[in-house]
């Protein structure tokens, strides 16, 4: 026996749209996704919505379902409350380019403004000698795959439109990767407080509650990079304590 | 294909359907419900350890000193202002409270439930562009939490010897009452929530970018980690149980119940 | 005409995986403006998907691993259709490769000595595979996207090139489009690297995304360069089958490196009967070796599970076929004996995948899996020391080039692969570009390949792109899979054919804004294409090898044995011979012996 359920899913650009009622026909162990590309394959062709893997590796496929950020991929229909219409709409923080497909361009334009690692030997080919305690922290935080469902859900760009004050949750974890990298070299931390705003983020969570990755955003990356800030800026003893060292 | 009359609105919300309130409303109840409480008790200013006069079993020398964590350690001025007498918990709890006010737990569960910025995830909160976070005053402030710790850790070794006067009867030797029992509790939850902090996991190794080159802070970090991957957990039961072991003991030392005692050595 | 956008780039970098980033970086290093056009956002290439490792003779965990081993092992894994050459190159610099991407902010698990772990994989006598957990891919992408991004290049994300322009024998630019608005973009180039993946996408179980769908081959069998060994295409043992939407995600081989079993149906641990002599000497003979082995790698062979993928594919494929398969037709792959925390720790994206897609607790659940498509071995011929074509100024790297992997690819190879070949792609393209200049594309092949696209927007109630793609998903999967015989071959390009034929009036409707099935009309082409050269192809050999198992000739062929089959477009046909396969050195033929 098969079952239908019935999607609402936003249809338009820039300029507005609306939702529009599609059935699909339901199969075990499927995802958002599969709905979607059932409804390009034989009932919409022009339904734009970006995937890659389908495997939860690439995060390209990131959307808002039934209001919740997340990926088309890892949300399976059997999960959802199927008596009412699955609402999927497109990410709410980045411009809409056409239906289900937004503009994360930025993402990747403030990306570039983040410092490289800087090795202490830099030049050498040796072969680097790291233990794994040295690098589990940072092995956590490159588990992203920039699905930037954490910049969708925060607040901050969200609903404030507050991109000139804080970079987001992905570079956070980006720049806490290479800060806590055991060999980096860098001085990072007036970038982690100006350009890069870690101070704005006032550690609500939800990055870490939609993280497909299961990465502690907030209590790894955020809350340890405002304490190194801390040290800098805001401890009066380790100032003094430099100070006289010095 | 129908189409909706439903249009995609920016303004609206949230699309969440479910009960995404719920969180948000009880930890806020519940943190009202204990500024409440608290308040009531500091300004009560009585019923925190046993006063000698209305106890028989404290003069003979039955028990050992229960005190209150709300009033530890007692501060033996009486203040007057203004023909009133200022409550010692007062100077007190401005330690306790301002770790907890700045802790990064609370933080979240305040700014959710009592500020909105936001409730809760994908629903839009108050305030809007011009949101300063952390970065202004009032809210600077936050960055100063470390501290506030260091007080919170002198106040963990107070209610410990607490526990340990608890003991120590005044008719001489030991014994182990209730009241011990939900002292020591009381301090085990409040050093589990201390310890787990992450101004404490920063200065425990959090700080250092190799671990494998300070091995020592490295097995405290991990200590600290475990902790404080249940900081929540801690903050609330701890939150808790303060009252109830400042209950328990205002209930004691009024006389309504006496503490039993377990056995004695 | 309708209008584009011209730019205008010393190299040009087809494809933003591991293989064009790495290129990229070269060519920057060299002094050149680089730009870099992908069909997805920059990260998300089909490099992500790769879990177990990058293959290198570090010889961290095993000290007698070398250079030498790791050639011999590519060699015999490929069934010798490899250009030795190119596995020379590749087994020596392939250290150096993954020290430097350390160096350039990898972060690979580590050996207590504080160096880069190795793990075990199908088909590598020593434990060989750099890796990071099961997302190795990932750590690579990110890596190279990162230090590319630091260096600076123009990165043209979403766009589809669907056209190489030539002026002569020349490759001057390519042709494409925006996929956010439709918007056609020229590229004029001094040098392009082809880095453009592979074209699994053609089956209907596969590993590969939707962006596998072969454009960057096609592109230069369509401006004349030659391809090779289109015909081996490798079946990953391990693919999910159930439920039915996750069928043909991909199980990593690390499931294996790190001592999982396969059974039948029947509980029986079968891969013990299809050892083939070749592997014999070199494998356990009982599951008591097999198990010691995974403690203790000096004393005791491999499992036979770590046999190269091809053996492990079609053993799997026979259990079935006789009757041995489990509930939904596969075979169990079972790792649960190496409890919860070590599974966690070692292969926690397979972990989290199938309790979150298909409802299997791996701790304590066997998988169900069934080989799927994964990677196509043949492509673009290159040479060894440049990765040059057979056409002047177009280089291939990675998936898209031909000669490492000959019959059959070992797991591990394929991300090394990358950043050996993408490092020396990206600094042969420098230097081509430093001693050349741009060229006038000829404005024919301009207004041709516009007239192409936009075609179908012209037609009213003709074909739909997807089911066109569907029908041949279908006739692939049934014809030219995992085993393959002159009837169903014949029978698969017959309906190639005929889908061709309705392929001339595929319509789409709606505009040019992001719209997937006029995106759709273009790839099935290329598709359609690269399936009838693969079919003819694997009529051609008549024989089996490798990931090339025709159950009508299962013996291998001398003649065939020193031959590749070539395929190259003449006039508006495709012409196939035969080339004979370099013969490695009389010093090289010692290593290759034992």
């Amino acid at each position: 026996m098969t079952q239908t359920v019935t999607l609402h899913v936003f249809r338009g650009d820039s300029n507005g749209g609306e939702f529009r009622e599609y059935k699909v026909k339901t199969a075990p162990g499927m995802v958002v996704l599969d709905a979607i590309h059932q409804i390009q394959k034989e009932q919409d062709g022009t339904l734009a919505c970006r995937w890659n893997c389908k495997a939860a590796k690439c995060g390209s496929c990131s959307a808002e379902i039934n209001g919740h950020p997340g990926l088309m991929c890892k949300t399976r229909i059997e999960a959802l409350p199927t008596e009412k219409p699955v609402v999927v709409q497109p990410v709410k923080t980045f411009p809409i380019i056409k239906d289900l497909v937004t503009d994360v361009s930025w993402n990747y334009e403030i990306a570039k403004t983040i410092a490289p690692l800087k090795l202490k030997d830099e030049g050498s080919t040796e072969p680097l000698r790291m233990q794994q305690e040295d690098v589990d922290r940072v092995q956590e935080f490159r588990k992203c795959i920039e699905c930037f469902l954490c910049q969708d859900v925060c607040h901050i760009l969200r609903d404030r439109h507050r991109k000139d004050i804080f970079y987001g949750p992905r570079q956070m974890v980006r720049i806490a990767a290479l800060a806590m990298h055991p060999l980096d070299a860098s001085e990072r931390r007036p970038f982690i407080k100006d350009q890069a705003g870690v101070l704005a983020c006032n550690i609500t969570k939800c990055c870490t509650e939609v993280c497909p990755e299961h990465i502690k955003i907030t209590d790894n990356a955020i809350i340890p990079l405002k304490e190194r800030v801390a040290d800098l800026y805001f401890d009066p003893i380790r100032a003094l304590i430099r100070k006289v060292k010095r | 294909m129908a189409v909706t009359p439903q249009r995609r609105s920016q303004d609206k919300r949230t699309f969440r359907t479910d009960a995404w309130w719920i969180q948000p409303a009880v930890v806020a109840v519940v943190f009202t419900a204990f500024v409440v409480y608290a308040t009531f008790r500091t300004f009560e200013n009585n019923y925190y350890s046993a006063p000698i006069h209305l106890s028989d079993l404290y003069q003979a020398g039955q028990v050992g000193d229960l005190l209150s964590p709300l009033y530890s350690p007692l501060i033996p001025i009486d203040w007057k202002i203004w023909g009133y007498h200022v409550s010692p918990a007062i100077l007190i709890l401005v330690f306790p409270l301002s770790f907890r006010l700045t802790c990064y737990y609370y933080r979240k569960a305040y700014y959710r439930s009592y500020f909105l910025t936001p409730p809760a995830c994908a629903v839009r909160g108050l305030g809007g562009s011009a949101y300063t976070g952390e970065r202004k005053f009032p809210f600077i402030l936050q960055n100063l939490h470390r501290f506030t710790w260091y007080f919170a850790a002198i106040f963990i070794v107070i209610l410990a010897i607490d526990v340990i006067r608890s003991m120590m009867y005044h008719g001489g030797g030991w014994g182990v009452s209730v009241g011990t029992l939900v002292l020591l509790l009381n301090v085990i939850l409040l050093g589990a929530y201390t310890f787990g902090c992450h101004s404490c996991r920063h200065f425990c190794g959090g700080c250092v970018n190799s671990f494998s080159k300070h091995k020592g802070l490295y097995g405290l970090w991990r200590k600290v980690t475990y902790l404080n991957e249940r900081h929540q957990l801690f903050a609330w039961s701890s939150l808790v149980w303060v009252s109830l072991t400042d209950l328990y003991v205002r209930t004691v030392t009024s006389g309504a119940i006496a503490d039993h005692v377990f056995f004695r050595f | 005409m309708r209008n584009y956008e011209t730019f205008e780039y010393d190299v040009l970098v087809v494809g933003a995986g591991g293989a064009g980033l790495r290129a990229a970086i070269g060519a920057i290093e060299a002094g050149c403006k680089v730009g870099v056009v992908s069909k997805s956002l920059l990260g998300k290439a089909h490099t992500v998907m790769a879990e177990g490792g990058a293959a290198c003779a570090l010889a961290n965990v095993d000290p007698e691993d070398g250079w030498k081993v790791h050639f011999r092992d590519t060699m015999r894994g490929g069934k010798f259709l490899n250009n030795w050459r190119t596995v020379e190159i590749f087994a020596k610099e392939a250290p150096e490769r993954i020290l430097e991407l350390e160096r350039y902010g990898a972060v690979f698990d580590r050996t207590p000595q504080g160096l880069i772990s190795q793990r075990a994989f199908g088909g590598h006598k020593y434990r060989r595979l750099a890796h990071v957990g099961d997302r190795t891919g990932l750590e690579l992408i990110r890596t190279l996207q990162d230090k590319a991004v630091a260096l600076g290049f123009e990165s043209h994300m979403e766009t589809t090139l669907t056209r190489l322009l030539t002026s002569g024998d020349r490759i001057v630019g390519a042709i494409g489009y925006r996929r956010s608005d439709g918007g056609l973009c020229l590229f004029k180039a001094k040098a392009v690297v082809l880095a453009s993946g592979g074209w699994g996408r053609m089956y209907k179980f596969t590993s590969n995304s939707w962006e596998s769908t072969g454009d960057g081959v096609m592109m230069a069998f369509e401006a004349g360069a030659e391809l090779r060994d289109m015909e081996m295409v490798q079946f990953h043992p391990t693919g999910m089958i159930w439920p039915p939407g996750m069928r043909g995600i991909l199980v990593t081989e690390g499931v294996r490196g790190e001592g999982g079993i396969l059974k039948n149906g029947n509980g029986e641990r079968f891969m013990f009967s299809h050892v083939p002599d070749f592997y014999r000497a070199e494998t356990a003979e009982t599951p008591e070796e097999a198990l010691r082995w995974v403690d203790d790698k000096k004393n005791n062979r491999r499992p036979p599970e770590l046999l190269p993928r091809d053996v492990v594919a079609r053993a799997i494929y026979k259990e079935v076929k006789e009757g041995r398969g489990s509930e939904h037709g596969g075979v169990y792959l079972d790792v649960s004996h190496k409890g919860a925390d070590y599974i966690k720790k070692k292969l926690p994206s397979m972990y989290d995948q199938f309790l979150h897609l298909g409802d299997v607790d791996i701790t304590r659940q066997p998988m169900e899996v069934y080989p799927t498509i994964h990677y196509a071995m043949g492509g673009v011929t290159s040479e060894p020391e440049t990765c040059a074509t057979t056409l002047q100024g177009l280089f291939a790297a990675g998936e898209v080039a031909c000669g490492l992997h000959g019959a059959n690819r070992l797991g591990g190879n394929s991300l090394t692969d990358l950043l050996v070949f993408g490092k020396r792609a990206g600094d042969a393209a420098g230097a081509f570009a430093k001693s050349s200049s741009f060229y006038e594309p000829d404005t024919h092949q301009i207004e041709e390949e516009i007239e192409t696209l936009f075609a179908p927007f012209g037609r009213k109630d003709g074909e739909n792109p997807f089911t066109l793609h569907a029908e041949l998903q279908e006739t692939m999967q049934t014809g030219a899979m995992i085993a393959r015989t002159e009837e169903s071959l014949t029978t698969t390009l017959n309906e190639i054919k005929q889908v061709q034929e309705r392929a001339k009036n595929i319509s789409v409707s709606g505009d040019e804004k992001f719209n997937p099935s006029w995106h759709a009309a273009r790839d099935v082409l290329f598709m359609l294409t690269s399936s009838e050269i693969l079919v003819r192809s694997a009529l051609e050999r008549k024989e089996s090898r490798g990931g090339h198992w025709r159950t009508d000739y299962p013996n291998e062929d001398p003649f065939w044995a020193k031959h590749n089959v070539c395929a190259k477009k003449e006039g508006e046909n495709i012409k196939l011979y035969a080339t004979p396969v370099p013969e490695p050195p009389a010093e090289y033929q010692e290593i290759l012996k034992d």
